[in-house]
């Protein structure tokens, strides 16, 4: 048993949702009580999507324990066939399911549905969402994809793509059009768009392009195997990875190497003297794996910023993330315990948090800017612009994504030089964002940043514990002239300097020792 | 501002045949009741002992993430608590612990069973008392389910409410008790008019603190607010205390119908409840007014959702000159609802339970001028055309009394408004 507040991952069902609501033509038919159903409101209000995802839920009661759950399964499966007339179904239990027992799969196959019945065995008390849909969408595979002809041009399936992803929409567009120019024509994308049909069709492609190893990897190592189809290792994320993965696809294919950048930004904009206040910013960077290894090499080389601790929270991923972590010369953080990584992120102090809508809270609470790069998100993550992650515009997408929650350089210049003025004092924030002027407040140092409308939120975690060393009222004084964003690591640095120099107070004179202590 | 409420209908819906229906059922588990029962009771704890499901799903329902450790959390079953059910016990018994340890505020912690919980017969009753006697007097521990295979999303309330009734105090004191979690504004104005008219005794259940001593007995009379509380209704009879049945305080005359069936219980003179209502009960009617006039006319269907539907149904018909095309509740108790049915003309279907593929054959087929529905039918109704009200609002939002009447009406006229305003083609 384990205490959980909140989640980055639902249960292994979702995740075969996931690539069902992702899918046209298939259905699925999913053994659960009542209550189950909140997971369509993922895809109706969270993504937004105008259709209710293709799910039967067979809705049975306590009542129903113990009697007839499996005649009311074999009901809801046929009713589910006649209404729906998919192509294929997919079957399954949800957690209670399980635990009843009734074999879904089972009963499914001796019904003489004239469809392709695939059953999902999802262990939902050991495994999680990403796992769900990463072998939903291998068992879809592994039953419908046949070994056939190549086409005659060179073509490539996508593979990974679902419902509820983060920017997955986009991404297809992005990835597509990197394929059209040189000359490669997408045979199947799936499971995004994708009917049972399409995925009989697999075969024709001459290689995969695995855009997300979460819920496309055990796919992918199928076609491999099976159909003889290689899959790329690079996702295109960033601008190093976007050349890398033409590279890639290119000695797949032994097709030229070529890539369009002339819309490509992000180098010049990182380069321009703005840009400059960008360097060595402090970045903690949390999400699925797959976000976070593209999201590392961006900050480091194409941001220039300084990553003071990575992680994922789905440990599938935990290997590569602890490898990449290790080359950054930091140890990673692998838990999906939502507490552990705020205590990290206290911990670490960065002035920009790279994470999750889980994050953008934390980050919200802590007063630390924060940008989403993965999933789990919310609705605000679905954009009705055109904003993907990979390729050339993915690129340009995320400078402006990951630059916006800060101030801007020459906003930055302002502020130190008008820190004293009492209308464009650090605390107003930066001024390309909404939200009341906030006064200055001359009260205490952490006065809480107000939130934004509605109800403020309300902070019960630990106070932390910096209680042993005081500051003197000149040296407090002096750290409220700082401005905001180094104020927090400031105040960290200069404890950390006193209580290693055995200093039970802080002068202004400890302040600035620490300030030249700690120079970087 | 002259309209006044029509007279009650010769012909009621309280006999009026139900349609039952069995299938998929599109709306919550009882879980879903503590998003607002947490935010009620803020000595309280919520433990829920289930599946990762639980878990996403209070947080997918709520979207309350701004907390950073609400007073709610899941203990998500594994594999090894499935095998054997007294380490389970065990493992209950620490995770308590260690959340008592941390959250010295609690003082009253609530162990709510999930699908699994029941499925697998985890004894929370008994995990109650047991840590119940070891965490006394600081922390009381009480259970109910939440199940989906037992409740239906407002059930999970009257559950924890109907858990807390065996606990209460007795008194043999002459007193009325309002019964159900209100947000603190309407609960507020309730009092307040309840202390103006003359009822001097007044308790709440659930109280905002664990401290409140709420007592009941054979002299207590109670005043139920919310449709959906049926366990907690019989709990109460149970305990000697007398039901005053009663429209449900929506709009004007549902608060007035209230109020006044609660002054007659306690021998209270009509013409002095009227002289306190009279000045609320005009700005009620003038507050619903605008929205009236959007929504006057036009015809409503009702997925079932929290057991208030027919209430709603009565003072959309009447209040806001609605019609009502089909009125769907999960439940239909007609000892709560039964004044509520007969003020509400015949004509709509009234249905009971849920196939939610027959029942949008039906909508569809109506095409309704607004349609209340859960989260996960509202947008791909939209997207067919039809205008839609989501019906998780009229839980989380104060829509009881006088003084919420005209929001109440504004909730079901803004869709209509929108669907009017805007306006998307080329203009030629």
């Amino acid at each position: 048993m384990k205490l959980s507040v909140w989640t980055y991952e639902g249960p292994p069902h979702v995740g075969a949702l996931r690539v069902a609501t992702a899918m046209k033509g298939l259905h699925y038919v999913l053994h659960a009580p009542q209550g189950d159903t909140y997971a369509d409101l993922l895809f109706t209000m969270i993504e937004r999507r105008n259709h209710r995802p293709p799910v039967t839920y067979t809705t049975f009661q306590a009542r129903d324990l113990g009697s007839d759950t499996a005649n009311l399964f074999k009901t809801a499966c046929e009713a589910a066939y006649e209404r729906f007339q998919p192509q294929a179904m997919i079957v399954g239990a949800s957690c209670t399911a399980e635990l009843i027992q009734d074999d879904p799969g089972g009963m499914a196959e001796t019904m003489g549905m004239p469809i392709p019945i695939i059953p999902l065995e999802l262990p939902s008390y050991q495994r999680k969402e990403n796992f769900g849909a990463d072998e939903t969408l291998f068992q879809l595979v592994r039953r419908l994809a046949q070994p056939m002809e190549r086409t005659e041009q060179v073509t490539a399936n996508l593979i990974g793509p679902t419902a509820l992803g983060f920017r997955h929409r986009d991404d297809i567009t992005e990835v597509t059009a990197l394929l059209n120019h040189m000359g490669i024509a997408v045979n199947v994308c799936a499971p995004y768009g994708a009917t049972p049909e399409d995925l009989t069709r697999l075969g024709a492609a001459h290689f995969n392009v695995l855009m997300y190893p979460e819920t496309g990897e055990a796919a992918c190592r199928w076609m491999e195997r099976d159909l003889g189809l290689p899959f790329t290792k690079t996702v295109p994320i960033g601008v190093g990875a976007t050349r890398d993965f033409v590279a890639e696809v290119a000695k797949i294919t032994g097709l030229a190497a070529k890539l369009d950048d002339s819309r490509l930004r992000l180098p010049w904009y990182s380069a321009s003297v703005d840009s400059t206040y960008l360097t060595g910013k402090r970045v903690f960077i949390f999400g699925d794996g797959t976000h976070v290894i593209t999201a590392a090499r961006i900050a480091r080389d194409e941001m220039g910023f300084e990553v003071v601790r990575l992680g994922c929270y789905n440990r599938e991923m935990a290997r590569p993330v602890r490898a990449l972590a290790k080359e950054y010369g930091l140890e990673a953080l692998i838990s999906d315990d939502h507490l552990d990584v705020e205590a990290a992120i206290a911990e670490a102090a960065p002035e920009l948090i790279l994470g999750t809508q889980m994050e953008r809270h934390i980050g919200k609470r802590l007063g630390i800017p924060c940008a989403v790069i993965s999933s789990p998100v919310h609705v605000q993550d679905f954009p009705a612009r055109y904003s993907p992650q990979m390729g050339i515009e993915g690129a340009n997408v995320i400078f402006d994504t990951w630059v916006h929650p800060l101030v801007m350089g020459l906003e930055e210049h302002l502020l130190t030089m008008f820190r004293e003025d009492f209308e464009f004092h650090d605390d107003a924030g930066a001024s390309h964002h909404g939200g009341a002027h906030v006064a200055r407040d001359a009260g205490g140092l952490s006065a809480p940043r107000s939130g934004q409308a509605g109800t403020p939120p309300e902070d019960i975690s630990e106070q932390e514990k910096t209680g042993e060393v005081i500051w003197l009222d000149a040296a407090e004084r002096e750290l409220r002239k700082i401005p905001f964003f180094v104020r927090g690591k400031a105040k960290r640095n200069t404890e950390a300097f006193a209580s290693e120099h055995g200093l039970g107070e802080i002068s202004i004179d400890t302040l600035y020792e620490a300030k030249a202590y700690y120079a970087r | 501002m002259t309209r006044h409420t029509p007279l009650p209908p010769t012909m009621g819906c309280r006999n009026a045949p139900i349609l039952k229906e069995r299938g998929q059922h599109e709306v919550f588990c009882g879980l879903t009741g503590i998003i607002w029962l947490h935010r009620k009771m803020q000595d309280a704890f919520f433990l829920v002992v289930g599946s990762r499901t639980c878990a996403h799903l209070l947080q997918s329902a709520a979207g309350v993430m701004i907390f950073a450790e609400p007073r709610f959390g899941t203990a998500i079953l594994e594999e090894s608590d499935l095998a054997g059910l007294a380490d389970a016990h065990d493992e209950l018994d620490r995770e308590v612990d260690r959340l008592l340890a941390r959250r010295g505020d609690i003082r009253q912690l609530f162990l709510v069973g999930s699908c699994p919980s029941e499925v697998i017969k985890l004894d929370l009753a008994r995990a109650a008392e047991r840590l119940s006697a070891k965490h006394a007097p600081r922390v009381r521990v009480l259970n109910y389910s939440g199940s989906g295979i037992e409740t239906t999303f407002t059930e999970g309330e009257d559950a924890c409410l109907a858990a807390m009734v065996p606990t209460l105090l007795e008194s043999d004191a002459r007193q009325l008790m309002v019964v159900g979690a209100l947000p603190d504004v309407a609960e507020d104005q309730a009092l307040d008019l309840l202390a103006q008219i003359g009822v001097e005794k007044v308790t709440v259940l659930p109280a905002r603190h664990a401290d409140t001593e709420v007592s009941v007995g054979p002299n207590t009379s109670f005043a139920l607010t919310q449709a959906f509380l049926g366990g907690t209704h019989a709990a109460l009879e149970r305990r000697g205390a007398r039901h005053i049945p009663a429209p449900f305080p929506f709009g004007e005359e549902g608060t007035t119908a209230w109020l006044r069936a609660v002054a007659r219980d306690f021998g209270i003179d009509q013409a002095h409840v009227d002289a306190v209502i009279d000045a609320p009960r005009a700005r009620a009617r003038k507050a619903l007014a605008k929205a009236a006039e959007t929504l006057s006319g036009k015809s409503l269907f009702f997925f079932p959702d929290s057991q208030m539907e027919i209430p709603l149904a009565r003072f959309l018909t009447r209040e806001c000159g609605m019609q009502a095309v089909e009125v769907g509740a999960p439940y239909i108790h007609k000892a709560l609802v039964g004044p509520d049915l007969d003020l509400l003309a015949e004509g709509p279907v009234i249905s009971e339970g849920q196939d939610v593929e027959m029942q949008l054959d039906r909508c569809r087929a109506a095409e309704p001028d607004l349609t209340v529905c859960g989260l996960g039918l509202a947008n791909p109704l939209e997207a067919e055309g039809l205008c839609t009200k989501w019906a998780i609002e009229l839980v989380f939002t104060p829509v009881h009394f006088y003084e919420q009447a005209g929001d109440l009406a504004s909730l079901f006229a803004r869709p209509i408004r929108r669907h009017d305003l805007l306006k998307l083609e080329a203009e030629e």
